[in-house]
């Protein structure tokens, strides 16, 4: 297995031009999303080419490391709001996450619930298609209708309609401090309704899991340290009725436990495959019962479920139909191969996608049946 | 602007076309005489006019459905219209199209406050959203200063910002699901109350397509719950550079205000003229809110002081009361209707980087010497959208020509630095030709190939969004097929 490594975007798109076979698209190669066969990886286009705090704006290569941009935005007190998740933990992999892979996945964490997904944060991006020809969309300002929003049709497209080469980003400043309420409750269904009634309450949740097994509800509030406090009382209040409520003590305990929500940490040692199903929250507490998973994780509202079930098990045919879809994250090679990453979509959807596709990557050379089984 | 010739063979299919047409709709939905059409020839791009040839008002996603069955079939161009308020011409018609308007779909399908969404039919008005779920203080975020008439439909289309998306996203952040029906009159599904595409994201690339990928007539969208309250604070300043420091700082701050309106001396002239909201006379006036608790809002504005407060500023007044808040919104809101009091103009929506700010509006200013026309400049500091509005007299023979080449002028000047040619008001036929400035020929040939899959034959608004050269091999294609 050959692994190529261009250094500039012309590099990239020369080596694509002059592609025979396809090829598996990789960032760090932490997301579990590559297939089998030769690689490129974006690694070689690195570095921050602009990072404008007062614009709320940073451009950079896609093979940035993430924590590279982290650290980065941090200098200035800002962040990624959309607050990627780190794989590595759940997947067993190793490698460095980079941004390009973070927008190529669409990869969100808790805080998508309130300010939106990676792909509501991607102003513009760069890449090269299957052509090898080199393509730029959206820019680097936040409002942008210039022609059509391509940026958003490759943020989730795993690298299958193009190379992403460099993305700009809109970043938010970090708060000032942070707390999370628990709230004790013991069945999912009266979970989601604390957490619907805390995410339609004027207090501005910026995260909202629920956790069966310690059957925990957690609200996370972010902001100036008063106006958190404020905020933290009043939904204290407004959810003691669904179970007993209490305040973590300060950003320091809030905030590991978010990352443990991001990350799905409760997961990473548990033998087992790893679901993803996006629904509509009312919906979450029949679809988890139907799923007789062995372990669950509500974030989202619980719009997001992530279902721990045995190795090779069909989840969609237990789910049927339903508002949302289910999409494989861990599983072993013969079980993604017979069902699918990503859940079939309706004849229609399914005939513009491959349209798409086969405009974008004619040769069908970038990522080849990762989101379509071929 | 240049509009593709009419297809002769098209305009003599039109008795058939009506006919078939009137087999599948009520009476009163096919209107074909040329007195009535008159009524869709515009949109609020009012320099542009075209009758189209027959209009259609279909009440539901299945009389759209057999609409665009028939006109796929008979090859006639379809060009979708919401309110007809777009400013960018995307409504316009042509002599041979079949204006399809969504009007009559107004209902709302299903309010879901657990959830936080509302369904929609797409010929529903922007703030008639929000009058749906406003008794349970939940709001529809996207706020176009059209919203009193302008349609979902239209905002999915143009992708429609506002002046609170610095906080809240634009349409784009804050759409669901939408039921599509395609050229070909097949009726698809995408997205819905969960969250992110389970594939591609295609609902990302319909939103902000001008019409030109299919007509959506159902959409789900984002509600949130109403903040406890909100405060506007003014602040008056010497400079352009100093507004343009203090917005920089304010956002550095870490402080994220729902809006920051910005505006020059011409506009505060013409607004105090015309609304005597009280506003100082300053080189630049900036308006921002703030959203939260009593408690929340004064910590944020307190911050906000102490930054306005280092720039020296010639004004700094913070709203008391409702009253007062009021009037501080009053001038801005009424500085589209000032300026059409004083002339006739053309109002751009170029978006530039927030720290370019001062650049630009040096450089308009010397443009406007340069054309002999007057520019009042109003808006959305906090993302960079900007609202050059370029004021001419429409009855002086050329003067609109000359606007236009000034309105191109400030265009390029916005890509020039770092920005984009439209915010939010889209491409339409008004910034068609300019996308070569900010586009390779190589990133529409990619933007036009996804129209190419969901719109083979090119009938959906073909005329829109890319230049006409660019686009004109794909139209030719759909002639000689014929």
């Amino acid at each position: 297995m050959n692994t190529m490594r261009p250094e500039t975007e012309a590099e990239l798109a020369e080596i694509v031009a002059g592609a025979t076979a396809p090829m598996a698209v990789i960032g760090g190669g932490t997301r579990g999303m590559a297939p089998s066969g030769d690689r490129i990886t974006t690694t070689g286009l690195s570095g921050i080419t602009l990072y404008e705090p007062g614009a709320l704006t940073v451009v950079a290569q896609a093979g940035t490391p993430v924590a590279e941009i982290e650290l980065a935005l941090a200098s200035e007190n800002q962040r990624l709001a959309f607050e990627p998740m780190d794989h590595r933990g759940l997947l067993g992999t190793s490698g460095e996450p980079t941004i390009g892979g973070v927008v190529a996945a669409n990869v969100s964490g808790p805080r998508r619930i309130q300010c939106g997904a990676c792909r509501d944060f991607a102003l513009g991006i760069r890449y090269v298609d299957g052509a090898g020809n080199i393509v730029k969309n959206g820019g680097r300002v936040m409002k942008n209708v210039t022609g059509y929003d391509l940026v958003k049709l490759m943020a989730g497209a795993r690298g299958t309609l193009g190379i992403l080469s460099e993305v700009s980003l809109k970043v938010l400043p970090m708060p000032e401090t942070e707390t999370t309420l628990v709230v004790s409750v013991l069945d999912t269904q009266v979970a989601v309704r604390a957490m619907s009634t805390a995410l339609g309450s004027p207090f501005d949740i910026t995260g909202a899991a629920y956790d069966p097994v310690s059957a925990q509800a957690l609200i996370r509030v972010e902001g100036f340290e008063p106006s958190v406090a404020y905020r933290a009382e009043h939904l204290t209040d407004l959810l003691k009725g669904f179970g007993d409520v209490c305040q973590l003590d300060g950003a320091q305990a809030s905030a590991p436990l978010w990352h443990t929500v991001r990350d799905v940490t409760e997961f990473h040692t548990a033998k087992g495959d790893v679901w993803r199903i996006s629904v509509k929250p009312t919906d979450a507490p029949d679809l988890s019962a139907r799923m007789q998973a062995e372990r669950l994780l509500f974030d989202w509202g619980g719009g997001l479920i992530w279902a721990l079930v045995p190795q090779g098990t069909d989840l969609r045919a237990r789910l049927g139909a339903f508002d949302g879809h289910a999409t494989i994250v861990r599983a072993d090679e013969q079980t993604k191969d017979r069902l699918g990453l990503f859940q079939p979509e309706p004849g229609p959807l399914a005939t513009i996608s491959a349209g798409l596709r086969a405009r974008f990557d004619p040769r069908g050379l970038l990522n080849a049946g990762v989101m379509d089984r071929r | 602007m240049e509009m593709p010739v009419p297809n002769p063979a098209v305009l003599a299919r039109k008795a058939r076309l009506v006919e078939r047409l009137q087999a599948v709709l009520p009476k009163d939905a096919v209107i074909h005489e040329e007195v009535e059409t008159r009524a869709y020839e515009c949109d609020a791009l009012t320099a542009y006019k075209c009758p189209p040839m027959v209009a259609v008002l279909p009440a539901s996603t299945r009389e759209v459905s057999e609409v665009l069955r028939i006109c796929h079939a008979e090859g006639v161009p379809v060009v979708p219209r919401g309110s007809g308020t777009s400013l960018a011409g995307g409504a316009l018609p042509t002599a041979d199209c079949v204006i399809l308007g969504v009007a009559r779909m107004n209902q709302v399908l299903e309010t879901d406050y657990e959830n936080r969404i509302i369904r929609v039919q797409t010929g529903r008005t922007n703030l008639s959203v929000t009058g749906a779920v406003e008794e349970e203080d939940f709001f529809y975020a996207p706020d176009p200063s059209s919203q009193l008439a302008c349609a979902i439909a239209g905002n999915i289309a143009m992708n429609s910002g506002g002046a609170h998306c610095l906080k809240y996203g634009v349409t784009t952040n804050n759409l669901m699901g939408v039921t599509m029906v395609m050229m070909d009159g097949t009726v698809v599904e995408i997205g819905g109350g969960h969250l992110d595409a389970g594939g591609l994201d295609l609902l990302g690339v319909i939103c902000g397509s001008e019409g030109q990928l299919g007509v959506v007539t159902e959409a789900t969208l984002r509600i949130l719950r109403k903040p406890e309250g909100a405060r506007p604070i003014l602040m008056g300043y010497d400079s352009n550079e100093v507004a343009g420091a203090v917005v920089s700082d304010i956002i550095k701050a870490g402080v994220l205000p729902v809006a920051i309106e910005f505006m020059d001396r011409p506009c505060i002239e013409a607004c105090e003229a015309f609304a005597k909201a009280g506003y100082p006379m300053c080189e630049a006036l900036l308006i921002v809110e703030v959203e939260g608790s009593e408690a929340e809002i004064d910590l944020q504005l307190g911050l906000i002081k102490d930054i306005a407060a280092r720039h020296d500023p010639v004004e700094l007044r913070e709203a008391q009361d409702a009253d007062e808040a009021g009037r501080i919104w009053l001038g801005r809101k009424s500085a589209f209707g000032a300026m059409g009091q004083i002339n006739d103009y053309m109002c751009l929506d170029g978006t530039i980087p927030v720290s370019s700010l001062p650049y630009v509006l040096r450089r308009i200013g010397e443009m406007s010497q340069e054309f002999g026309l007057d520019v009042a400049n109003v808006f959305h500091a906090g993302d960079g959208n900007m609202h050059p509005l370029i004021l001419f007299d429409a009855n002086k023979p050329g003067d609109l020509e000359t606007c236009e080449a000034f309105g191109a002028e400030i265009l390029k000047l916005c890509v020039e630095a770092g920005g984009c040619l439209t915010g939010e008001h889209g491409v339409g036929i008004e910034k068609r030709d300019l996308m070569l400035v900010q586009y390779t020929a190589e990133d529409l040939e990619a933007q036009m190939a996804v129209k190419d899959v969901f719109d083979p034959a090119w009938l959906l608004n073909p005329a829109k969004v890319f230049p006409l050269s660019e686009s004109e091999s794909r139209r030719a294609h759909k002639i000689a097929a014929e």
